[in-house]
């Protein structure tokens, strides 16, 4: 535990201090929500779900901020890998898999610290939380978003020599994953052949989970849900650690 | 004396490359120890694998009586490195990265505290413990890793080219540092390099290492001792000429290399007018004439036939084909 907790402490000082990296991944979310929501909130009607489309609009854009932090925290490896400090880490008598999980808990810890703002700047335009317990589902599901998409980012790190592919990996993986979980529109509205396609995204879960917490109402069994998301976690996990043990420096 | 590294017939490849072959030496308790070469001779390799980064293709050591393969932990307990490229956090504290050094060798919070206070005054970095470690010169970041090197009581310390890229100054300052260490502490010390210099000043025994063989195991003394004598360089249009002309008996051994013929002798100084007026009577041109006492650049020239840059130079564009070779 000390030392999954040596290297959380460490992610953390980072994070603080990165005042502008902070800034720099609210702002994307937010203005998400502010011109989408704003812009559209009196042009789309959403079947069922009430009239609101900043209100659906929240959950997707905190599932979003926490999906791109914690994809980018998991990569950062790679720079400890080339500035490195992670030789450092390895040569410690300590194992590989305490290592990992710091890293993941730090990573996802940073990202729901992300959502988290998004969710209070909403209280602001629009979000009523009238139900403390859905509150907490929705930091629960925030917290199974970010811990398994850092172990998604150490995955792929573990693979990668150096950021050329970062890029890549947001462009055809991360942004399609966001694109497709229904942080935008309700996948019920989608044609019928795309809609089952957003059922193979993880997202979509974590984003109706969210949805569920805050508003009360979903599209996705909350059940199925957590399920889903939670089944997600322990794999990525297990997939992370797996492929950050045979990291190679 | 007690053995504090013991080296047996380590090999380590790389595909078709021979990186490490087939060492074996024995390290004793609070040497320093230096194993010098030129870059990409397999010094790196060597550190790696002592250090249990690398497993050995064959062969085994041991550290402190610990086998490497068969106790990876027991083995980095007792090792501080110093790697060759930094290794430190630049966002955090120089606290910050000793703290967390500490804090993965899992040394008591109290202890840990007292020792980071007194190697960072060790160091001279206290007035600097808390600034981000961006802001730090090239020298001052060698001193805080030797430090963090040092946080956890190690018995044997790696340093990989720790003077690598610093300015003279700095330079003789943590030569200063590591004889010290080593005299006061009693830490065997086994550090690499390619300069000459650093080997001759710092270490008890020096290994010569090319191709990733050991060419050459003594003090720095014994093998300059070894070369016979002082050295004479003459540079002439007819360096064959040259060898042929000084065939004599107080003349240990004459070498051509390139347009210079080097020559070692005893009393270099009594035999220079002798030398002169030999080849002058046998109407050899001479350029230049310079005498030195021995080197370990002689060493290592009388060893390989070539001097330390012209096998960098060679090994550059090996590394660089062998580099092409493993990313495809």
């Amino acid at each position: 535990m000390d030392i999954i907790y040596t290297i959380w402490l460490r992610n953390m000082k980072r994070y603080i201090r990165s005042k502008s990296r902070i800034i720099g991944s609210i702002s994307m979310p937010l203005f998400f929500l502010l011109f989408l929501g704003f812009g559209l909130n009196s042009v789309v009607q959403l079947p069922g779900i009430g009239g609101n489309y900043i209100v659906f609009l929240i959950p997707g854009m905190v599932a979003m901020s926490v999906l791109f932090t914690s994809v980018f925290s998991g990569i950062q490896i790679i720079w400890d890998k080339q500035f490195g400090f992670l030789k450092e880490t390895l040569v410690a008598p300590v194992s590989r898999l305490e290592i990992m999980l710091g890293q993941t808990l730090g990573g996802a810890t940073t990202a729901v610290l992300q959502g988290f703002m998004i969710l209070v700047l909403s209280l602001f335009i629009g979000l009523h939380v009238s139900n403390p317990g859905g509150f907490l589902l929705a930091l629960g599901f925030m917290v199974l978003i970010g811990i398994s998409f850092t172990a998604f980012g150490i995955a792929i790190a573990s693979r990668m020599e150096d950021m050329t592919g970062f890029q890549l990996i947001m462009n055809f993986v991360v942004f399609p994953l966001f694109g497709l979980s229904g942080a935008l529109f309700p996948i019920s509205s989608l044609p019928a052949w795309i809609g089952p396609i957003t059922l193979f995204d993880p997202l979509t879960y974590g984003v109706e989970g969210i949805r569920y917490g805050l508003t009360g109402v979903s599209q996705i069994n909350p059940l199925v849900c957590g399920a889903v998301i939670g089944g997600f976690t322990v794999v990525m996990t297990i997939l992370g650690a797996f492929l950050f043990r045979k990291i190679k420096l | 004396m007690t053995v504090a590294l013991h080296i047996e017939n380590l090999t380590r490849r790389f595909n078709d490359l021979v990186a490490v072959d087939n060492i074996s030496f024995d390290i004793e308790h609070g040497e320093i120890f230096g194993l010098l070469g030129p870059n990409g001779a397999g010094k790196t390799t060597t550190l790696s694998m002592l250090s249990t980064m690398l497993k050995p293709t064959s062969g085994s050591a041991t550290v402190n009586g610990i086998d490497i393969e068969h106790d990876e932990d027991g083995v980095r307990k007792s090792i501080g490195i110093v790697f060759q490229d930094q290794s430190l956090d630049e966002e955090l504290t120089a606290w910050e990265n000793m703290d967390f050094h500490g804090r993965l060798y899992r040394i008591p919070a109290d202890i840990r505290k007292q020792r980071i206070t007194e190697l960072l005054r060790l160091v001279e970095l206290e007035d600097r413990k808390n600034d981000i470690v961006k802001t730090f010169s090239g020298g001052m970041r060698r001193r805080l890793e030797i430090a963090r090197g040092l946080l956890h009581h190690p018995s044997v310390l790696f340093l990989d080219e720790p003077t690598l890229g610093l300015d003279p100054q700095t330079r003789n300052h943590l030569w200063q540092y590591i004889a010290t260490l080593a005299r006061e502490k009693g830490i065997t010390i086994i550090l690499t390099t390619h300069y000459m210099e650093e080997a001759d000043q710092l270490c008890n025994r020096v290994a010569i290492i090319d191709h990733g063989k050991i060419i050459a195991l003594d003090t720095p003394q014994n093998l300059k001792d070894g070369i016979g004598g002082d050295v004479v360089t003459i540079r002439s249009p007819d360096p064959a000429a040259i060898v042929a002309a000084l065939a004599e008996p107080w003349i240990t051994r004459v070498e051509q290399h390139n347009d210079e013929v080097i020559v070692s002798l005893q009393n270099a100084e009594q035999h220079i007018s002798t030398i002169v007026t030999l080849l002058n009577t046998k109407q050899v041109p001479i350029q230049s004439i310079g005498i030195h006492k021995p080197t370990l650049e002689d060493v290592f020239l009388s060893f390989t036939g070539k001097t330390i840059r012209e096998e960098e130079a060679n090994h550059k564009t090996k590394m660089r084909m062998f580099q092409r070779m493993v990313r495809h």
